[in-house]
C-alpha cells in the first residue's frame, strides 16, 4: 500500500515538534497529540467526551456539542498520521455512565475512528472501570517499547511515562502580560499529555500537582500555538 | 382636596406637631392617592422627606389596625420595602425605627438581605413582621418558595426606593418580573416608587404597574427643585497630574476643607480610589480626625459599624464608593468632595444630594479632578447641574436570561401553565413586547438547554406533566435555582484573611476576615508583593483554598489594587459638553491655568479636536509609531473601536500590536509607520474608519472576542446554564471561567443562534461594546477626520500613553507572546553554539 508520510501534509514545518523520550522518537502536534513513528501509534489524553451530557445529568445543561466536537478534532489527526494504533490515555469519558449513554451518532463516529485499527482505552480516574458498551481494549496501563502509557504520573517512577491527568498548562509572562496554553510537559524522561476535549481546561504546570514530577532543569512546555508548537523552557515561564 | 385630618389618624398629626413640624404637601399628596386605591410614583430632590412619605401609607394603616386578639390568625406580612443596597435597607430601619417608637406603634420592622443570618430567615418565613426591607434577590428567593402564596396574600403596598437606579439594570428585570407574581399573590397590591428626577418618568409609570393593556401608568406626584446647590471646582496651587486616577496631588487641600467642616463625605469612582485616598489622608491627619472608609469590598460589619457611626456624627469624613451614593440619609454632612470626575451629570446630582438633606438649603459639594482632562469633565459636569441636566440611561428591554431565571424560580414555587405565566410575564413593562414564541424557546430553554440537537430529554429540570402544568423534575433543582439567583456577576472574587508571619518563615492560618478581593488582582501578585486593601498595606502571602492570605506590613508604597468595581464610563451628555469645551477657547477661561497652558500647547505643536471634527494624531516613539484618536466617546466605545480598527489595520498589513483605550481618546500602536502610511495614501482613514467595520468585522470579531465571552458568562450563570456555586462546594472563580469560555467556543460553532447566544450578542451591544454610540459617531465624523502628522508624542496625547500597559492582553497579541518567549529561548541556543 503506497502510504503518503504524514509530515508531507503538514504545511507548516513548526506544526509538529520532534523530540525524544526516554530514547524514543516522539512526535508533538500542535492540535494536542502525540505520534510515535516507530510504533506507528497515535496518543491523545483526556478526551473527557460526553462531558456536556455528565453536566446535564447534575441539572446544568451545557451544550451537547463537545463530544462530536472532540471526535472530529480527533478524526482529523487520525486522517493526517494514520496510525495503526490509538491509544486514549484515560478520562475518555468524563463519568462512567458517559459511555452508556452514548447517543448513536458519536457512537457512530468513534466506529468509524477505529475502523482499521488498534484501539485502546486506558482508565482513568473519571472512567476506572472498562467501557463495555463499545468497541476497543480496556486496560489500566499498557507498555510500548521502553515506553509506560498510563492516566496518572507516578510520583517515584518517571523512566519512559506517558501520562495524561493534569491536564498541564504553560503561562507565560511578558511586557505584564500573560497568556495561558495547554502544553506537552517533558524533561526527556516523562511526558504529561495536554488535554485533548473540548471544554477541558488546564491546570498551569507551577501549580503543586506538578511538583517533584519533572527534572526541571531539562524541563519543557512544548506549547499549542493556533498553527505551531512553541517550545519554552521552565526557566522562561513565570516565576 | 381631603384635610389633613381626614387623612393623617391623630397619632400621626399629634407627633409631626410634637417636633414642630408639618406634613409636606407630596407626603398628604402621596396618602391621598394610596388610599384612593391609586400606585404612584414619586419623584423628589433629596432631602424632601421621601422616605417617610412612602411610608406614611403603610404606617397610618398599621397604626389603625385592629388589635390582634386571641385566636385571631397572626398578621401576616403588610408592607414590603425594596432598595438596590443592603446599606440602605438597614440605614431605613434605623430612620423608621425613631417615629415608630415615638408614636409608640405596634409595628415590626426587619431587614432580610443577605448578609441576614439563616436562622432568622427562617423564622421571618413562618413568622413575618408587618413591614420588611429587602434587596431585589430576597424578593425572588422567597417567591420561589412553596408558601410564597400564604406569605405574600395580604401584602397591601411595596415601595421601591431609588426606582430609576433600580430599573436601569438586570436586577431591574428580575424585580419587574417578581412583581408581576406579587401581584398574582396579592391582587390589590399598590406600588409606591420613589426616584430621584429622571429623564423620562413615564418610563417608571408603566415600571410600577401591571400593563395588560399597555395604557396603565401609575399616578406621578413631582416636587419641585429646592435650593440649587454650591459646587465648585477645588482650586489648588499643586500640579494636577497628567494621567490616573488618584488625585493624590490634591490631598493637602481635602484635608483642609475637612478639618474646616463638620462632616464630609468623600466620594470617588472605585474601590482602589476610595482605599488609596482613605490611606493619604492618615497620612496626613495630624489632627487624628476620626476618618472611615466604606466600599463594597469589606466585611458586611465593617460596613455596618461605618453607617452607625455616621450616623449618629461620630465621624468627621467617610470615604465611599458607589456602595454609598443612594439615599442613605447621614444626618449632619456639610460638603461633600467629589475625587475625579463624576462621569455622569445625573451621578454627580445624586451624590451631591448627600449634604444637607434639608431640601430648602443648598448643599455645598467641591470636584476633585484626578487628571486633566478630568478637570475638563468636572467643569462640564457643573454646568449640568446648574442647568439640570439628566443623562440616565432609557431602559431596555427585558433580558432572556433573567427571564429564563425567574421561570425556573416560578417552576420551584408551584407548577405553573404556560401560557398563564405568559400573561403575568408580559405584565412587567420590560417584558411587554415578548412574543409567545420567544417565551416558549426560554420555556424550552429553561427544561432542557433548547438545543437543535435534542439528546437531554432524559435530563431536563422541568417537564411538561400530563395535567398541562410544568413542574421541576426533582428538588435538588430547587436547590441548585437557590444556590444560583441573582443577576450580579461579580468578578471571581477571594476573601482576604490577615495572618501573621511565624519566627520561622511559616504562615500562620487564622486571623480576622477583611473582606474581598478580585482573583484576576491576585493572579498578578507573587508571595511578598504589597497591596492596599481595608486601609492597610498588606503582604500577600498566598492563596489558600479560596482564601488570600496576607500579612501586616510596615511597606510605605504598596502596589494598588486595580479592581475592576465601580468604573463609569463617561455618559454621552458630558463628553459633548467636555468636546464643546475643547473647541471653545472662551470657555478655557474657567479652567485652571495650568490646563490652559496645556491645550494652548497642544494647539501650538498639533491642533485641538474641533466640533464634528475627528482629530487623529500620529507619531513614532521608541520604534513603534502610535496613533492616536481623541473621539471622547466613553472607554466602552473606545475600545470595541479599537479592536475594529486592529483587526484592519492587521488587514492591511500594518502589523498592529496593540491599543488601549480611556474615556477620552484611542491609542493604537504598530510596527508600520501608520502616519506615513495615511499620508501617502496607502490606507485610506476613510476606508479605515468606514461604518461597514460595525457589519462582517464586528460580527467575525464578536465570535472571538473575550467582551463577549465575558458577557456569555454572565448570560450563562444568570439563566442557570452553569453554576454560580456548587451546593456544598464553592467552585473556584478560575473554573468557572474557563468552562464558560469552552462552552462558549462549542456553542458558537454548533449552534450560532442559540438562545444565550442571542441574549449576548443583545446585551453585548448596550453594555461592554456600546455599539450605539460608536455607530453614531462613525456616522457623525465620515469625511471628517484630520489627520496630525508628528515627530514627538503631542501634549494631548500624553495621558492616554500613560495608559499602555495596564490593559490585558488580547487575540493576536497571544500569539505573538509565545513566540517571542519561544524565540528567546532559540536565540539562547543558538548562542550556546557559537
Amino acid at each position: 500500500m503506497n502510504i503518503v508520510s504524514p509530515l508531507a501534509l503538514n504545511t507548516n514545518p513548526k506544526s509538529a515538534l520532534h523530540t525524544e523520550l526516554f530514547g524514543v522518537e516522539v512526535v508533538c502536534d500542535h492540535r494536542g497529540v502525540l505520534y510515535l513513528p516507530t510504533s506507528k501509534m497515535l496518543i491523545v489524553s483526556d478526551l473527557h467526551l460526553e462531558k456536556g451530557a455528565a453536566f446535564a445529568r447534575r441539572g446544568m445543561l451545557h451544550p451537547p456539542y463537545d463530544t462530536s466536537q472532540t471526535l472530529l478534532r480527533l478524526k482529523l489527526c487520525i486522517d493526517d498520521y494514520q496510525p495503526e494504533t490509538v491509544v486514549s490515555l484515560g478520562d475518555s469519558f468524563h463519568d462512567q455512565a458517559g459511555s452508556e449513554f452514548l447517543p448513536e451518532l458519536a457512537r457512530d463516529m468513534i466506529k468509524l475512528l477505529q475502523a482499521g485499527r488498534n484501539w485502546v482505552w486506558i482508565s482513568g480516574n473519571h472512567d476506572p472501570k472498562p467501557h463495555t458498551s463499545i468497541e476497543g481494549d480496556c486496560a489500566d496501563e499498557i507498555s510500548c517499547g521502553p515506553l509506560r502509557l498510563c492516566h496518572e504520573p507516578e510520583t517515584d517512577n518517571a523512566d519512559g511515562e506517558i501520562s495524561g491527568h493534569l491536564h498541564p498548562a504553560a503561562v507565560i509572562t511578558r511586557r505584564n502580560k500573560s497568556v495561558r496554553r495547554a502544553c506537552f510537559a517533558t524533561d526527556g524522561k516523562r511526558l504529561i499529555m495536554p488535554s485533548f476535549g473540548s471544554t477541558t481546561g488546564g491546570l498551569s504546570l507551577k501549580h503543586k500537582a506538578f511538583k517533584g514530577l519533572f527534572e526541571t532543569s531539562n524541563l519543557f512546555a512544548h506549547v499549542l500555538g493556533k498553527e505551531q508548537i512553541y517550545p519554552i523552557s521552565w526557566s522562561k515561564m513565570r516565576g | 382636596m381631603a384635610s389633613d385630618h381626614n387623612l393623617l389618624p391623630k397619632i400621626f398629626t399629634d407627633w409631626f406637631e410634637s417636633h414642630r413640624w408639618a406634613p409636606r404637601p407630596h407626603q398628604l399628596a402621596l396618602l391621598e392617592k394610596a388610599h384612593q386605591g391609586y400606585s404612584s410614583l414619586l419623584i423628589a430632590p433629596t432631602g424632601a422627606g421621601k422616605t417617610l412619605a412612602g411610608f406614611l401609607p403603610s404606617l397610618t394603616d398599621l397604626a389603625m389596625r385592629e388589635k390582634p386578639k386571641p385566636g385571631m390568625v397572626k398578621p401576616r406580612l403588610h408592607t414590603l420595602y425594596v432598595s438596590p443596597l443592603k446599606a440602605l435597607a438597614v440605614d431605613i430601619e434605623r430612620n423608621l425605627t425613631t417615629p415608630v417608637t415615638e408614636m409608640g406603634l405596634p409595628i415590626k420592622i426587619e431587614t432580610r438581605t443577605g448578609d441576614t443570618p439563616q436562622h432568622k430567615r427562617q423564622r421571618q418565613k413562618l413568622d413575618p413582621p408587618d413591614i420588611l426591607l429587602t434587596t431585589p434577590e430576597q424578593i425572588s428567593l422567597l417567591l420561589a418558595n412553596g408558601q410564597a402564596e400564604l406569605f405574600f396574600k395580604d401584602l397591601k403596598y411595596i415601595i421601591f426606593d431609588e426606582l430609576h437606579s433600580l430599573v436601569t439594570s438586570k436586577r431591574g428585570h428580575l424585580l419587574a418580573l417578581a412583581l408581576s407574581r406579587l401581584r398574582h399573590h396579592a391582587p390589590k397590591l399598590q406600588t409606591i416608587g420613589l426616584s430621584a428626577t429622571v429623564a423620562n418618568p413615564e418610563d417608571l409609570q408603566k415600571w410600577l404597574v401591571g400593563q395588560w393593556t399597555g395604557k396603565e401608568r401609575a399616578e406621578k406626584i413631582v416636587v419641585e427643585g429646592g435650593a440649587k446647590p454650591n459646587i465648585s471646582i477645588l482650586e489648588t496651587k499643586e500640579r494636577i497630574p497628567w494621567s490616573g486616577h488618584s488625585a493624590r496631588y490634591a490631598m493637602g487641600d481635602v484635608y483642609q476643607k475637612i478639618t474646616e467642616h463638620q462632616t464630609t463625605l468623600l466620594f470617588v469612582n472605585t474601590r482602589s480610589q476610595a482605599e488609596l485616598l482613605f490611606q493619604e489622608l492618615w497620612t496626613i491627619n495630624e489632627e487624628n480626625l476620626p476618618i472611615a472608609l466604606h466600599h463594597g469590598s469589606l466585611d458586611a460589619s465593617k460596613r455596618r459599624k461605618v453607617e452607625a457611626a455616621m450616623a449618629k456624627n461620630a465621624l468627621r469624613a467617610v470615604v465611599a464608593t458607589s456602595t454609598l451614593d443612594l439615599g442613605i440619609d447621614w444626618g449632619d454632612v456639610d460638603l461633600v468632595i467629589h475625587i475625579g470626575a463624576p462621569k455622569g451629570a445625573s451621578r454627580l446630582a445624586q451624590r451631591i444630594g448627600r449634604s444637607n438633606h434639608r431640601m430648602d438649603e443648598p448643599s455645598k459639594a467641591i470636584l476633585v479632578p484626578a487628571n486633566r482632562f478630568e478637570v475638563m469633565e468636572c467643569k462640564a459636569a457643573l454646568d449640568a447641574n446648574y442647568i439640570g441636566a439628566q443623562d440616565t440611561p432609557p431602559l431596555l428591554e427585558g433580558a432572556i436570561d433573567v427571564l429564563a431565571q425567574h421561570i425556573l424560580g416560578m417552576a420551584c414555587a408551584k407548577p405553573f401553565f404556560e401560557d398563564e405565566l405568559y400573561r403575568e410575564v408580559i405584565s412587567a413593562a420590560p417584558y411587554r413586547d415578548l412574543s409567545e414564541a420567544q417565551f416558549a424557546r426560554i420555556v424550552e430553554f429553561v427544561a432542557t438547554g433548547g438545543y437543535a440537537l435534542k439528546t437531554y430529554e432524559r435530563y431536563a429540570r422541568i417537564r411538561k406533566t400530563k395535567d398541562g402544568t410544568w413542574r421541576i423534575s426533582n428538588p435538588q433543582i430547587a436547590q441548585q435555582y437557590r444556590l444560583n439567583i441573582g443577576t450580579i456577576i461579580e468578578a471571581p472574587v477571594l476573601n482576604v484573611r490577615l495572618t501573621k508571619r511565624k519566627a520561622n518563615g511559616s504562615i500562620g492560618r487564622g486571623g480576622p476576615k477583611l473582606g474581598t478581593i478580585e482573583e484576576y488582582f491576585l493572579e498578578m501578585l507573587s508571595p511578598g508583593d504589597t497591596f492596599l486593601f481595608s486601609g492597610q498595606v498588606l503582604r500577600f502571602e498566598g492563596i489558600r483554598e479560596n482564601e488570600c492570605l496576607a500579612s501586616k506590613t510596615f511597606d510605605e508604597s504598596p502596589k494598588i489594587p486595580a479592581y475592576a468595581g465601580g468604573k463609569f464610563p463617561l455618559s454621552t451628555y458630558l463628553a459633548e459638553q467636555v468636546r464643546k469645551m475643547l473647541i471653545d477657547p472662551d470657555k478655557w477661561k474657567s479652567l485652571p491655568g495650568q490646563v490652559r497652558d496645556w491645550l494652548e500647547l497642544q494647539k501650538r505643536v498639533s491642533k485641538l479636536p474641533s466640533h464634528n471634527e475627528l482629530l487623529l494624531e500620529t507619531f513614532p516613539r521608541n520604534k513603534k509609531h502610535y496613533m492616536i484618536i481623541y473621539s471622547f466617546e466613553g472607554r466602552l466605545a473606545h475600545q470595541t473601536l479599537g479592536m475594529l480598527l486592529t483587526r484592519r489595520l492587521e488587514r492591511m498589513h500594518a502589523r498592529p500590536l496593540g491599543f488601549v483605550a480611556t474615556d477620552y481618546a484611542l491609542a493604537i500602536w504598530a510596527l508600520d509607520d501608520l502616519g506615513e502610511r495615511f499620508r501617502n495614501g496607502l490606507i485610506s482613514l476613510a476606508e479605515l474608519f468606514n461604518e461597514d467595520m460595525l457589519g462582517d468585522d464586528l460580527e467575525a470579531w464578536l465570535d472571538e472576542s473575550w467582551l463577549l465571552k465575558r458577557t456569555f458568562r454572565n448570560c450563562a450563570i444568570i439563566s442557570g446554564l452553569i453554576e454560580r456555586r456548587h451546593p456544598g462546594k464553592e467552585k473556584t472563580g478560575r473554573q468557572v471561567t474557563v468552562s464558560a469560555d469552552l462552552i462558549y467556543d462549542v456553542l458558537r460553532s454548533h449552534e450560532p443562534d442559540h438562545i444565550l447566544m442571542q441574549a449576548t450578542r443583545a446585551d453585548a451591544a448596550t453594555g461592554l461594546l456600546d455599539i450605539r454610540r460608536l455607530s453614531d459617531m462613525l456616522m457623525r465624523i465620515k469625511g471628517r477626520i484630520v489627520h496630525q502628522k508628528l515627530d514627538h508624542i503631542s501634549p494631548l496625547a500624553v495621558p492616554i500613553m500613560l495608559e499602555i500597559g495596564r490593559e490585558p492582553v488580547n487575540g493576536e497579541a497571544q500569539e505573538s507572546i509565545l513566540s517571542e518567549a519561544a524565540e528567546e529561548f532559540l536565540n539562547e541556543a543558538a548562542g550556546h553554539l557559537t
